[in-house]
């Protein structure tokens, strides 16, 4: 496929470079995990395929060859020829097709997940992105205007899925069948994101921990792939400590001395030595990463019972959504 | 060993094995981390070791043990890898340490290639002569490598010459910068903005995806900087390439 236009940041993900963090290389990944693996599930990937993510203002993409899409995450108004095309499910795109994004309506990170995965060489056992080293993705950077990339060869349920949606006649077929709606941002609650008590928690002052779980914050424009900053009532300790650095995840809450959270995501550092108020449920790291620059949240204390329980839950919908599609493939009523 | 687990989140563990920055603790966390590594608990996916903890990433589901009910009658995935890592950590002897490996870093200090040398000099009312004389003749072990590919985390430099973080960080450091920043030294791995000051440069490459692992120091190693002239440097440089 060819990028005609690049958008704002559009770089090439997976689920991750995991086992070299002792080497100071970081994880890096997709931002929305959930949206990566539906949108790999619902074109019959099976394993973890490379998309591409993309970030408030997405590319322009013409296809040189007939593939199975699909789009999942924020709604960036994507278009075929004009119409806007619906997230959440299968497409076939016949070659010579162009794909274009427009505003952003919800969330604002998308993924655009294709039968096979993008084709660039693995780095460290991963095809992602890790723009600062240059490694990983496409020529360890964000895609440019006319960057031309390749399809890994479809597996077989990528082909089944293509064989029962492709119509030479038409540009594109969307599938009537849609997956996961429930993971569209348009439907989350308020913002609301769970937490459970970081582990210097009791260090901060009764005030911080009241206003941390009480009062809104707002997401501020130096928000990235590495970490997104917070605005609202300052945090403190009760008294200066010394820390000693080590392991953050994702999705962790630390706070410098100005007072401001930042919750660290895909491209964070590998070790900090902030003190961590709080650690995101790993079932709310969508949500979290779907905020746009100005967004208020509001954060809520869960016990890390909670938590373990929202994440098997929601892996417990991963994987409906997988027997889901191979029931369809059973039937070979994918579009009826 | 004393130790205590506690959670980084609902999918990674911290076990910490000390409360301050030593060698003993040092070890043992090479050692616990080696043992996690040769015997990987399922459902593992990253080990970070760090001064005085190693972290246990790991996938809940894969941890989950259907036996094991808490006492709401769940099937807590912490609660199951906490349980293996006592069974562990209970009769855990940190192994003598291999031999520490002593790695020499060639550095050409001052010049262009350190343009804050002066200032280290000046803030410690030393020459410039002196300040290359300690930062060369200290005995450096890599406690962590951390902050970015290959950037080591060194304990062991002199307070003689410890100088606070410049008031206005560079936007571009070049890869192979040593710099110094309070009383901890280090070498810039890759090209990055930083607020270091800048004492010397070294031509080798810490991090190099043609080398399997891909970094040239790893933590427990003992470093030792060398001095060199540019025309060595240049030298060497050349034959990196």
């Amino acid at each position: 496929m060819r990028i005609i236009k690049s958008g704002l940041q559009t770089t090439i993900q997976d689920a991750g470079r995991y086992g070299y963090q002792r080497f100071g290389v970081i994880v890096s990944g997709v931002m929305d995990q959930m949206a990566y693996r539906i949108g790999n599930i619902l074109v019959g990937n099976q394993g973890n395929e490379a998309s591409i993510e993309m970030t408030m203002k997405g590319p322009e993409i013409e296809f040189e060859e007939d593939a199975l899409i699909t789009i999942t995450g924020g709604n960036l108004s994507p278009t075929i020829d004009g119409n806007l095309i619906k997230l959440w499910r299968p497409i076939y795109v016949r070659a010579g097709t162009v794909l274009k994004f427009g505003g952003c309506t919800s969330g604002c990170r998308a993924y655009l997940a294709v039968g096979g995965g993008i084709d660039v060489p693995e780095v460290m056992d991963s095809r992602s992105t890790y723009m600062r080293a240059g490694i990983g993705g496409h020529e360890g950077r964000a895609l440019k205007d006319d960057d031309c990339l390749k399809l890994c060869k479809p597996g077989e349920r990528s082909n089944e899925i293509l064989k029962l949606l492709k119509d030479p006649d038409q540009p594109y077929v969307e599938s009537d069948w849609s997956s996961a709606s429930e993971w569209s941002t348009e439907e989350s609650d308020e913002n609301i994101i769970r937490f459970i008590p970081g582990r210097e928690w009791s260090l901060f002052t009764q005030e911080s921990q009241e206003a941390f779980t009480g009062e809104e914050f707002q997401l501020t424009p130096q928000s990235d792939r590495m970490g997104f900053r917070f605005k609202g009532a300052q945090l403190q300790l009760s008294e200066k400590i010394d820390m000693i650095s080590e392991a953050v995840a994702f999705g962790t809450v630390q706070v410098p001395s100005e007072g401001n959270p930042i919750i660290l995501l895909a491209d964070r550092q590998t070790a900090g030595g902030y003190p961590k108020i709080a650690q995101i449920a790993t079932a709310d790291f969508s949500k979290v990463v779907q905020l746009k620059p100005g967004e208020k949240v509001r954060f809520k204390k869960i016990t890390h019972k909670e938590a373990e329980k929202l994440f098997i839950e929601q892996e417990e919908h991963v994987q409906q959504i997988e027997q889901g599609i191979s029931l369809k493939l059973r039937e070979g009523g994918y579009n009826g | 060993m004393n130790y205590e687990l506690s959670p980084l989140g609902d999918a990674a563990v911290i076990i910490q094995l000390g409360t301050d920055i030593s060698l003993d603790t040092h070890h043992a966390v090479r050692s616990l981390t080696r043992y996690l590594e040769d015997h990987p608990i399922p459902g593992t996916l990253d080990l970070v070791p760090a001064f005085t903890s190693v972290t246990l990433y790991y996938n809940p589901i894969q941890v989950q043990d259907h036996n094991d009910h808490d006492s709401q009658g769940e099937h807590s995935p912490y609660e199951s890898m906490c349980k293996k890592l006592h069974n562990i950590l209970e009769r855990f002897e940190p192994s003598s340490e291999k031999e520490a490996r002593t790695i020499e870093i060639p550095v050409c200090y001052g010049g262009e290639l350190g343009p804050d040398l002066e200032e280290v000099a000046d803030h410690n009312q030393l020459s410039v002569d002196e300040v290359i004389d300690i930062h060369s003749n200290g005995d450096y072990l890599v406690y962590m490598l951390g902050f970015a590919p290959g950037f080591p985390y060194i304990g062991g430099m002199s307070e003689k010459i410890a100088t606070p973080r410049r008031d206005d960080p560079r936007t571009s450091i070049p890869a192979g910068s040593v710099g110094i920043a309070g009383s901890q030294t280090g070498v810039y791995p890759i090209e990055t903005p930083g607020g270091w000051q800048l004492i010397g440069q070294t031509p080798l490459k810490l991090f190099d995806l043609d080398q399997d692992p891909p970094t040239l120091l790893e933590a427990g190693d003992k470093i030792r900087f060398k001095p060199i002239s540019l025309s060595e440097f240049k030298e060497l440089k050349e034959g990196q390439s």
